[in-house]
């Protein structure tokens, strides 16, 4: 419950947007993970053996947790709940991991089990890195414009650019994209749950590529939703008029931290073998096993389970991607004769292209939400207000739009009333007659010595 | 020797892409009863586009302006991974076929926070739908990639296709539905009919132009010609990974020569499939798109059940 | 098993198993009649031609018989029958909504790894091979129910009927190599009655429902509401 899993995660998303940015990243960063610290604990070292049923449940409760952590933190337009949702979505991608890892584990595959449990560990500190610069920035967002609503900023890439080139590397991270670190546990995850050929059960053989598939579509949301997060907040025309005076962070030591966060994690999306092999100290120390002996770790290389099997090698990557842009961007602008003219946005000829034309974050998610309708409580109104002779005319129209988690009406509602009643109940024993009180000392009194005896 | 011919390899995916998208506008024409253009007209086009002045809006910000070439470049690196005329190439080890999925979101990223950039109604349009879909396409491409590592086990795709090459013909089950699954993600990916209209010229059904609809000039050409590269490069890994014969596995010219030809018989077969397909189908509903790719995701999921229940059952 | 150390004729039935399997997945997730009438005579076709190799394969003459039996009917007569049924009804323009297709779509996945876990056990002892054809026979035979819960009208349901008849009938064929000649013919005179009865139910439910709506019927219900 601490790590925030669908069902139980409401808390989470009231909680942490309230404190402040940098107490916010702590509490996604850090707290999150001492839920986790917990359970590993408890699951691989407290008990002898783990059983790969669990893993099982594990695996479920995380890809629950990840679709619905994603699905719920694309529909919010606060830039705060919508990055404490999508905590919950990683902390159920590392709950998936680590089921993989218990079902690997009891099947006699330690090392397969070891390179699961690396991935979750990996991702869990790259969710640290890029979660706490994130939330930095949503506070640096907020001290520069005191608006934390997305429909209201915009074009703050231009006022904001340092923020914006940092907060956009926590994007790319996030939304796992190549050369960033939060793709390189992604793709340990698939890794692993990509031998599942190793495995006898039948049925288990056909569920963990399902879910590895959900893991795609919770990649592919994220990458959605960041789209969102950082087109709408810092590409576009201001919305509003705090963010049209926004202007950069003065504060060196916000910037420079920041910047630190960013920089990790870029460093450790190219070198990601220095990470691992720390991991895998840990792996050796609590499953007594580390990844298979076959597996190339050097700084160049990753390839978690053999050279044949699949490898990454992200500095050749890197390299590869400078080449290519480098020298199509040399030839291209080579002649500066074609340098770049600048002219008003296209307006279909209407002219009067206004902010509040541009796409809003629930338009932005409009196709999202009617596709996995059922996901949400969703309350939508258009209300025309009528007017002129026939009363035909639309002078106005209204859309309000609600959307709500189901766990509310499921699971809490039901739960308060009940606590509610019961605490009626137990209201009853209060009389304030003095002698019901020394009735029920008494009786307790009897209770004891009976027990006792 | 071996990196000369991966940047060779590179350079040919580059070079042909325009060719691809000639020949099936070609082949489209000659169903539709229209007179074609030439083969060779991409390329003039992306000429006359290079050599034009770009004009970028006053909203735009860096990243509209920097935006082409990431995603050029990502495209290349994605077509670097992807063998087309040789297979155990030293670029096919650097990254696998996740990354490659990786390099296409990567591009993708850009594209649609370009679309946004600019602030008008339709590059949030284009940006919206375009990550609506690509998310709905994600899972059902990686369930038919999934059947096909876990036959060779291995998500290498050099490798993966030396292992089909050395099996020789083996009818698969699996290997039906996922070429299946992966023609449909293709057709979604690749922005082509009944998913997109390429040729479109109404805004309202625009998906992939709706983004690029403030781009002119060499950043045009740029876009332009890495979407063709995503066409080429869907192509040649249905026609590799599962029809992988003609595929060069020494570095002799003789070999070399052989798999470019294979290749490029391959994809001219595959280039009028299409073109039929588009002519026959009608483009449809946005909201009917995500049954079009629940369709391919089931599909992608048969082909791996097969894969567990009837080949590889113990 | 490895699917490489089989023989092709095993390779080959394999993957008529396969295709028999995605056409009752398609006729599921059909909303429109003449399609799902159509995917049903290529289902019929994928049969016939398993009936054929499986005859060519094992020398079994007989197999041969049925073959063109099964074309004749369930390729030719029975989708000819019910299109034009469906034409004369005017039917061809409704689309029937699906309520709920992904979910079952879905549901028709998991039947399939579901039938495959119950006839783990029973067929450990013989081939893989039998162990397969069945498993994917007894999900036809399961999709082709599932058909008949998911659809409303009445033709969609002899659809269905049918398509659990060409499960029984491909498992009957792979796991048996060929049946007595008189069962067969026996089978194929039994399908041919049970579509002549159903046309004829048609014309009176039609007659006294005015429509193919499977739901209408629960006018009929004589419990009063």
């Amino acid at each position: 419950m601490k790590a925030g899993i669908v069902p139980i995660h409401v808390w989470l998303p009231e909680a942490h947007p309230v404190a402040p940015s940098h107490i916010s990243a702590l509490m996604s960063g850090v707290m999150l993970k001492v839920a986790l610290y917990g359970l590993i604990r408890f699951c691989f070292d407290l008990i002898d053996k783990v059983q790969w049923e669990w893993g099982v449940v594990l695996l479920i409760i995380g890809t629950v947790s990840a679709l619905g952590g994603i699905l719920y933190a694309m529909m919010q337009p606060n830039l705060k709940r919508l990055l404490a949702y999508s905590s919950v979505e990683n902390i159920g991608i590392i709950f998936m991991v680590l089921g993989l890892a218990m079902i690997f584990l009891d099947n006699g595959h330690p090392d397969l089990a070891a390179l699961g449990f690396l991935a979750a560990l990996f991702h869990a500190f790259n969710h640290a890195l890029f979660k706490n610069l994130l939330f930095l920035g949503a506070g640096m967002i907020q001290q520069q414009t005191h608006e934390l609503n997305i429909d209201m900023l915009g074009g703050l890439i231009k006022k904001m650019p340092q923020t914006s080139m940092v907060f956009l590397v926590g994007c790319m991270s996030i939304s796992s994209l190549p050369l960033f670190n939060g793709f390189v546990s992604e793709w340990l995850a698939f890794q692993t749950a990509l031998q599942v050929d190793v495995l006898d059960n039948g049925v288990l053989r056909s569920l963990i590529p399902v879910s590895a598939a959900a893991l795609a579509l919770t990649a592919a949301l994220a990458a959605a939703c960041f789209v969102k997060v950082f087109g709408l907040t810092f590409l576009g025309v201001p919305r509003s008029r705090h963010s049209e005076k926004a202007h950069e962070v003065k504060d060196k030591g916000m910037l420079a931290a920041t910047t630190l966060l960013a920089s990790l994690c870029f460093l450790v999306g190219i070198f990601p073998s220095v990470i691992i092999s720390l991991i895998n100290r840990v792996s050796s120390q609590l499953l007594a096993h580390t990844l298979p002996n076959e597996s190339v770790l050097s700084w160049l290389w990753i390839a978690p389970v053999s050279h044949e099997q699949a490898s990454y090698s992200p500095p050749l990557v890197l390299s590869g991607a400078l080449i290519a842009g480098c020298v199509c961007y040399w030839y291209l602008r080579r002649d500066p004769a074609k340098a770049i003219r600048i002219a008003p946005t296209w307006d279909c000829g209407f002219g009067g292209l206004t902010p509040r034309m541009q796409y809003t974050s629930s338009a932005f998610t409009m196709p999202i939400r009617r596709i996995f309708a059922k996901a949400w409580i969703i309350d939508e109104q258009v209300n025309k207000d009528m007017q002129g002779a026939m009363n035909q005319d639309v002078a106005a129209v209204h859309y309000a739009l609600h959307i709500q988690d189901h766990s509310w009406p499921w699971l809490y509602q039901p739960l308060e009333r009940e606590v509610n009643n019961l605490a009626k109940q137990v209201g009853r024993i209060q009389t304030g007659n003095i002698r019901t009180y020394l009735g029920y000392s008494f009786v307790t009194l009897l209770l004891l010595l009976w027990v006792i005896s | 020797m071996n990196w000369l011919i991966a940047i060779l390899q590179t350079t040919l995916f580059v070079a042909l892409a325009p060719l691809l998208a000639g020949w099936l506008k070609r082949c489209k024409c000659y169903l539709q009863n229209r007179k074609a253009p030439s083969v060779l007209q991409p390329y003039r086009d992306l000429l006359k586009l290079t050599n034009k002045q770009p004009v970028v809006s006053e909203q735009a910000s860096w990243l509209f302006i920097k935006a082409p070439y990431i995603i050029f470049s990502a495209t290349i690196l994605a077509a670097s991974v992807v063998p087309l005329i040789a297979v155990d190439l030293p670029t096919s080890a650097s990254a696998d076929v996740i990354v490659m999925v990786g390099f296409f979101a990567f591009a993708r990223f850009f594209l649609a926070l370009a679309g946004l950039d600019v602030g008008t109604a339709f590059g949030g349009m284009g940006s919206s739908r375009e990550m609506t879909i690509s998310s709905l396409a994600e899972p059902a491409m990686l369930m038919a990639v999934f059947t096909i590592t876990m036959t060779a086990s291995t998500t290498n795709l050099s490798w993966a296709i030396s292992h089909v090459l050395e099996q020789g013909l083996v009818l698969r089950p699996s290997f039906v539905f996922a070429l299946f699954a992966l023609i449909l993600v293709a057709v979604a990916e690749t922005g082509r009919i009944p998913v997109d209209n390429p040729t479109t010229h109404l805004e309202l059904t625009m998906i992939h132009e709706a983004m690029i609809l403030e781009y002119s000039g060499r950043h045009l050409a740029l876009i332009e010609w890495a979407s063709q590269l995503k066409l080429m490069l869907y192509g040649v890994l249905i026609a590799n990974i599962f029809l992988p014969w003609g595929i060069a596995q020494s570095f002799t010219p003789q070999a070399l020569g052989y798999g470019l030809l294979a290749i490029i018989g391959k994809l001219a077969v595959l280039a009028i499939i299409l073109a039929i397909a588009e002519t026959l189908v009608a483009k449809m509903r946005l909201f009917r798109v995500q049954e079009y790719l629940g369709f391919a995701y089931l599909l992608g999921l048969l082909g791996m059940l097969s894969h567990i229940i009837l080949e590889a059952s113990r | 098993m490895n699917i490489e150390s089989q023989d092709l004729y095993t390779q080959i039935i394999l993957s008529m198993a396969a295709l028999v399997g995605l056409t009752s997945f398609l006729m599921l997730g059909q909303g429109r009649l003449l399609r799902l009438i159509f995917v049903f005579a290529i289902q019929g076709l994928l049969l016939t031609l398993t009936t054929a190799v499986a005859a060519y394969s094992l020398g079994n003459h007989h197999l041969y018989i049925s073959a063109v039996l099964t074309l004749a009917l369930k390729v030719i007569f029975i989708p000819w029958m019910l299109r034009r049924e469906v034409l004369k009804t005017n039917m061809h323009r409704d689309v029937e909504t699906l309520a709920n297709q992904t979910a079952v779509m879905l549901g028709g996945a998991s039947l399939m790894v579901f039938s495959y876990y119950v006839l783990h056990p029973i067929v450990q002892t013989t081939s893989p091979v039998m162990l397969n054809a069945l498993a994917v026979s007894l999900s036809v035979m399961l999709l082709g129910m599932l058909l008949m819960i998911s659809h409303k009208q009445a033709i969609a349901h002899v659809v269905g009927f049918m398509s659990i008849e060409n499960g029984l009938f491909f498992a009957a064929i792979v796991a048996t190599k060929g049946m007595p000649m008189v069962v067969e013919l026996g089978i194929a005179f039994d399908v041919l009655v049970a579509a002549v009865l159903f046309g004829i139910f048609f014309f009176h439910i039609r007659s006294s429902i005015d429509s193919l709506d499977v739901d209408l019927m629960n006018k009929l219900n004589e419990v009063d509401k």
